[in-house]
């Protein structure tokens, strides 16, 4: 009788899902297939992750939108019931300074605004033309240099890493570091001491930068975002802990995950060389930017699923997500939802993906949307523009995926032209 | 159509100035919300809801 019980309960056990689960390699633009089959049936269920909990994976676009902005949902990752990523994010949970990613309400909001002020949409059309210059400088290396050319070392990551570099007021000379360091954080099953080295040499980086800009006298060529956090410093307002915690996402958040997007969506236009020549011959910037949230849509590079826990009942999508439950909202499948995008697994430049999620929603969507949006509106439509040829110079089926990074993307894309 | 956003809730996402450039405005500052115009001329509307269905924070109300 028990050993029949027993084996009930663990047959349940058995049908929660391990989480996150494999691409199939045949289709590497899409998300997981057990992830796209589990959203066709129902828009959240339960999966185990590596610690043997069995929080809420969100696959439904209309109930991950619901839960982005619901307040009863806390991105607060000491809480109990908290689904970490990996080992590494649970074991340094007390050490790493609060920030805007783990920060909820009126503390959140205090963060948010000290970041924003380089992020508007105004000040970043004002960038335009010097993200054009830079874009421009990399695919003239491109075209002079050998072939194939490597898109990822020559284009995405340079384009995103100089423009930040720049508003930050980081030495782009130290780009190799950053990138480095901004890779080995990223790992997606990082174990305790993995991640630890990584973050703590780029932390104490920030923190002595922060302490260099804190020495120079206002008004002499600090005009940066590190510079105005330091005066937060200097002013009492956050520490430099704090300060270099916030510098140190900016930076992280600010090269690699659009390095990321544009060589994955360069991948994806040239195996769509239909769609490719839509955005080619286009001069719309209502398109053109459209296009790129077409790609965002399609691609939606984070994965692993944005972590959230339940601080109160929700009753959603016929569900109850009891407080204190971990909740996981996978933006790919969210972005495939066929009742929000028919015929999610075609890249369609021409459909309305104006509600893609690719920046998640809610008071958490990214910080950097905007200069991300531009960076690769000009990117993408430049590089098609300049090198009508363009074409992959390997079989897709030996481009390195980065299917072991929080961030999706490729390691290398080989070209010729 | 009558426009009114909620400051406290603005997450300075920017999606408002992007979407109804002739509405909204930001602070520079901080980047948080500033309404220009609470009652938007005709051709402005359909922009005026776009902002506020991509508002993140929901900050932005319009009552027709």
């Amino acid at each position: 009788m028990s050993d029949t019980l027993t084996s009930k309960t663990s047959d349940v056990a058995a049908a929660v899902p391990d989480y996150p689960m494999d691409r199939d390699a045949r289709c590497p633009f899409a998300p997981p297939p057990q992830v796209l089959e589990m959203g066709e049936a129902k828009p959240l269920s339960r999966v185990r992750i590596w610690d043997g909990s069995t929080p809420w994976l969100i696959t439904g676009h209309e109930v991950a939108r619901e839960l982005f902005a619901d307040s009863r949902v806390s991105v607060d990752d000491r809480r109990d019931g908290f689904p970490h990523w990996n080992e590494h994010m649970l074991s340094t949970v007390n050490k790493r300074p609060r920030s805007v990613f783990t920060s909820d309400a009126e503390e959140h909001t205090r963060f948010r605004r000290m970041l924003s002020k380089p992020f508007t949409f105004k000040r970043v059309e004002g960038l335009r033309s010097a993200i054009q210059e830079v874009t421009d400088e990399c695919i003239d290396a491109i075209l002079a240099g050998p072939q194939p050319a490597d898109i990822v070392a020559k284009l995405a990551l340079p384009v995103p890493t100089r423009v930040i570099s720049e508003m930050l007021g980081v030495p782009y000379e130290d780009h190799e570091f950053f990138q480095h360091h901004a890779n080995v954080g990223l790992a997606r099953y990082a174990t305790a001491e993995d991640g630890q080295k990584g973050a703590m040499s780029l932390a104490q980086y920030l923190i002595n930068l922060v302490e260099t800009k804190m020495a120079i006298p206002q008004g002499e060529g600090n005009e940066d975002a590190v510079s105005d956090l330091a005066e937060r410093v200097t002013a009492g307002e956050i520490s430099v802990k704090e300060a270099a915690q916030l510098g140190t996402g900016l930076l992280i958040a600010g090269h690699e995950t659009t390095a990321n997007m544009i060589g994955i969506g360069v991948l994806a236009l040239l195996e769509n060389p239909e769609q490719a020549a839509l955005l080619r011959d286009s001069d719309d910037p209502k398109f053109i930017a459209n296009a790129a949230e077409e790609l965002m849509r399609y691609l939606s590079i984070i994965q692993n699923g944005q972590r959230r826990v339940a601080i109160e009942d929700i009753d959603i999508g016929g569900e109850t997500i009891r407080a204190g439950e971990g909740i996981i909202i996978d933006l790919a499948p969210a972005n495939w939802d066929a009742a929000a995008y028919p015929e999610p697994d075609k890249l369609v430049l021409t459909r309305d993906a104006g509600q893609q999620l690719g920046f998640g929603y809610g008071r958490h969507q990214c910080v950097g949307q905007q200069l991300a949006r531009a960076e690769l509106q000009i990117v993408f439509h430049t590089l098609l523009k300049r090198i009508p040829t363009l074409r992959l110079a390997v079989p897709l089926d030996e481009v390195p995926f980065k299917h072991d990074r929080l961030a999706y993307g490729v390691y290398e894309l080989p070209v010729t032209w | 159509m009558k426009v009114t956003v909620d400051q406290d809730k603005c997450v300075s996402s920017g999606q408002c100035v992007r979407n109804a450039g002739d509405v909204f405005n930001q602070r520079d500052d901080d980047g948080v919300v500033v309404l220009l115009n609470d009652s938007p001329a005709p051709e402005e509307q359909e922009h005026a809801r776009k902002a506020a269905a991509a508002c993140p924070a929901l900050a932005i109300d319009i009552e027709e």
